[in-house]
């Protein structure tokens, strides 16, 4: 498997704050990567550099052979409706829109609104029954797989997860896992922020951070299974 | 391909309004609101003239139609008088025969005209008893004046003598005897009748030195055909429109010398400038108000909704998608809220009018379309500031995990 992604020397810098410090980090095509970290360790900002919602201060990223740190916000804007796919811990589905909707609201984005391929994703995610309910109607779990759906859409090259089972019970953070094993299987590189060492033991890698540096990196394909352990 | 792209923008922004009306209905509130005053206000503003045109004409007629040198006004002169006035704007046009008569001896004018005509161009006349008709040609009213000066009251009859048309009077001889003057009075060159007092008029002005006849009684008389020797017209038109119809009068009766009434005429134009300019005044100040609360909405809908644009701009929509559905919302607020404000503004109008002017309102029905249009084109202006803060979203801030 080729390199997907490649961070370089990135370092992310608010006046005297260093979020990201040196970071390097190379991630390949179909791997399954975990973040962890305390609260303000940078998670969330290397998430978002990755996701091209902010740009390095120092180093390149170079995601599927584009250095996305020289990129304007427009051309960012592109990069992230073409080759990435987002997942939250708040789901953030729009209030107003169907389950089918959500999912529908990312294609229409990127290229073309297709109701029979939303339906499709969400029979993938075990809701077909539930895609014209509006996300109030809907349970956490459900509203995280529609989610999940919406990410899935565009068939993006790397899905990012930030904290994607944090407001889940059990129940529905074993779905969501089994959700990332079997999109994992079908091929999809999975980069996931995590508090819960649970979901980020699952992963083929983990990386922790703390303080902004990279302080593990540890390879867990020995023991990946890709099934939680609750 | 298209087709479904828009098809899925307008479910976007049509459900964000059906499913969000909770909280658009002060948006739309302060849209039908203004809608409604707009609308009812360029309805009055519209109406005004014709309202206060016959709000004016209560004073009485504002074009007088002379007979030039010995020139007399026909039937034909009237039928083409009103042809030219046309007969929407006419409220009263009565033509006014002049003839002297006697009464115990002394002289006195009978004015024959078209009574109900009469009626129409004189509203602010004080008859006391019955205005008389064609139908009861004996039956005539009389000015206060005569009434006093002769002691008739409603019901008395009194008795005229004159002299026939083309005749000349033969005047009484103080030589001869009683019953030789009265046979100079009642010989063929001369006409005598006995009338009724059915009304006694009071206008506090010259009418009340005259007897008014119906003009067709008059003619047979005198022996003569119809003839006018002045037509009082009272004729709905600013002072613009009636120097063009007298000058179109001017122009197709050469016979005939139109004068109108230029105090009442320009009075008239002052009164509804002031108030057109008043109405005027009103809707841009409501605009303005529309325009501030429209804006003031959107802006708190822009915040509200932070998370959401948010969200947009992270799955790659573009800054021109997300200000377009925005807009978008704004053009469908616009159309429900002026669509409602267009029709509760004709409401407000009739009830303005039945209140004020007493009479129902014309709808202008070419109100409906400009009304929304203005106030989509207000919408989206008042929507354009908030909009642009779509601008300043940055999806990692605000979709930030707690």
């Amino acid at each position: 498997m080729g390199k997907i992604l490649e961070l370089k020397d990135v370092s992310k810098i608010y006046g005297d704050l260093h979020a990201l410090s040196h970071i390097n980090l190379t991630v390949n095509e179909g791997d399954w990567l975990s973040i962890m970290g305390p609260s303000g360790s940078g998670k969330t900002t290397m998430l978002n550099i990755i996701g091209c919602m902010d740009t390095p201060s120092e180093g390149s990223v170079i995601l599927d052979g584009v250095d996305i740190s020289r990129e304007s916000a427009s051309g960012l804007t592109k990069i992230r409706r073409d080759k990435i796919g987002l997942i939250f811990q708040q789901f953030h589905l729009i209030s107003y829109l169907t389950a089918l909707e959500n999912v529908m609201v990312a294609q229409y984005y990127h290229s073309m609104p297709d109701r029979e391929e939303a339906m499709e994703a969400l029979e993938k995610v075990g809701l077909a029954s539930r895609a014209h309910h509006l996300p109030t109607q809907l349970s956490g779990g459900e509203q995280q797989r529609v989610c999940i759906a919406r990410a899935m859409i565009n068939s993006p090259r790397i899905l990012l997860g930030d904290e994607p089972t944090g407001n889940l019970d059990e129940e529905n953070e074993r779905i969501v896992v089994d959700l990332f094993h079997r999109l994992h299987d079908e091929g999809v590189t999975l980069i996931v922020v995590t508090h819960d060492p649970e979901v980020g033991d699952v992963a083929q890698r983990k990386i922790v951070l703390e303080y902004g540096k990279l302080a593990q990196d540890v390879d867990q394909r020995a023991t990946f299974s890709g099934v939680l352990k609750l | 391909m298209a087709n479904k792209r828009r098809k899925m923008y307008l479910r976007m922004v049509t459900s964000s309004l059906i499913r969000r009306a909770s909280r658009l209905i002060i948006a739309v509130l302060a849209i039908a609101i203004g809608a409604t005053i707009l609308s009812g206000l360029v309805t009055i503003y519209y109406d005004i003239p014709r309202q206060l045109g016959r709000e004016f004409r209560s004073y009485g007629a504002n074009l007088l139609l002379l007979p030039k040198g010995d020139a007399r006004i026909s039937r034909d002169d009237l039928t083409r008088v009103r042809e030219v006035l046309g007969a929407d704007r006419i409220v009263g046009l009565a033509p006014y025969r002049y003839q002297t008569v006697k009464i115990n001896e002394q002289p006195y004018i009978i004015a024959g005209t078209d009574l109900p005509e009469a009626k129409k161009n004189s509203p602010f006349w004080y008859v006391e008893g019955d205005w008389g008709s064609a139908a009861k040609p004996d039956h005539v009213m009389v000015g206060r004046e005569i009434a006093n000066t002769l002691d008739l009251h409603i019901g008395d009859t009194f008795k005229v003598l004159g002299v026939r048309w083309g005749q000349a009077a033969e005047a009484s001889g103080q030589n001869l005897s009683a019953e030789e003057n009265r046979g100079r009075d009642e010989g063929d060159q001369n006409f005598s009748r006995r009338f009724t007092v059915c009304g006694i008029v009071t206008t506090g002005g010259a009418e009340e030195g005259f007897i008014f006849a119906d003009i067709d009684m008059l003619d047979e008389l005198v022996g003569d055909s119809f003839r006018g020797d002045v037509v009082e017209c009272s004729v709905v038109a600013g002072a613009e429109e009636m120097d063009k119809m007298t000058a179109e009068l001017e122009n197709r009766l050469p016979g005939i010398q139109p004068r109108a009434v230029r105090r009442l005429t320009q009075s008239q134009d002052i009164v509804l400038g002031k108030l057109q300019a008043l109405v005027l005044l009103v809707t841009v100040v409501v605009l303005i108000i529309t325009m501030i609360s429209v804006s003031t909405t959107m802006m708190a809908m822009v915040a509200e909704r932070k998370r959401e644009i948010a969200l947009k701009k992270a799955l790659g929509a573009e800054n021109r998608f997300v200000i377009g559905e925005l807009l978008g919302e704004g053009v469908l607020l616009g159309i429900i809220g002026s669509g409602a404000g267009v029709f509760l503004g004709f409401e407000f109008a009739t009830r303005v009018s039945l209140n004020v002017f007493g009479r129902a309102i014309n709808f202008p029905w070419l109100i409906v379309p400009v009304t929304i249009v203005v106030f989509v084109v207000i919408t989206v202006l008042a929507s354009i500031l908030p909009v642009r803060k779509v601008m300043d979203i940055h999806p990692a801030i605000v979709l930030r995990g707690e």
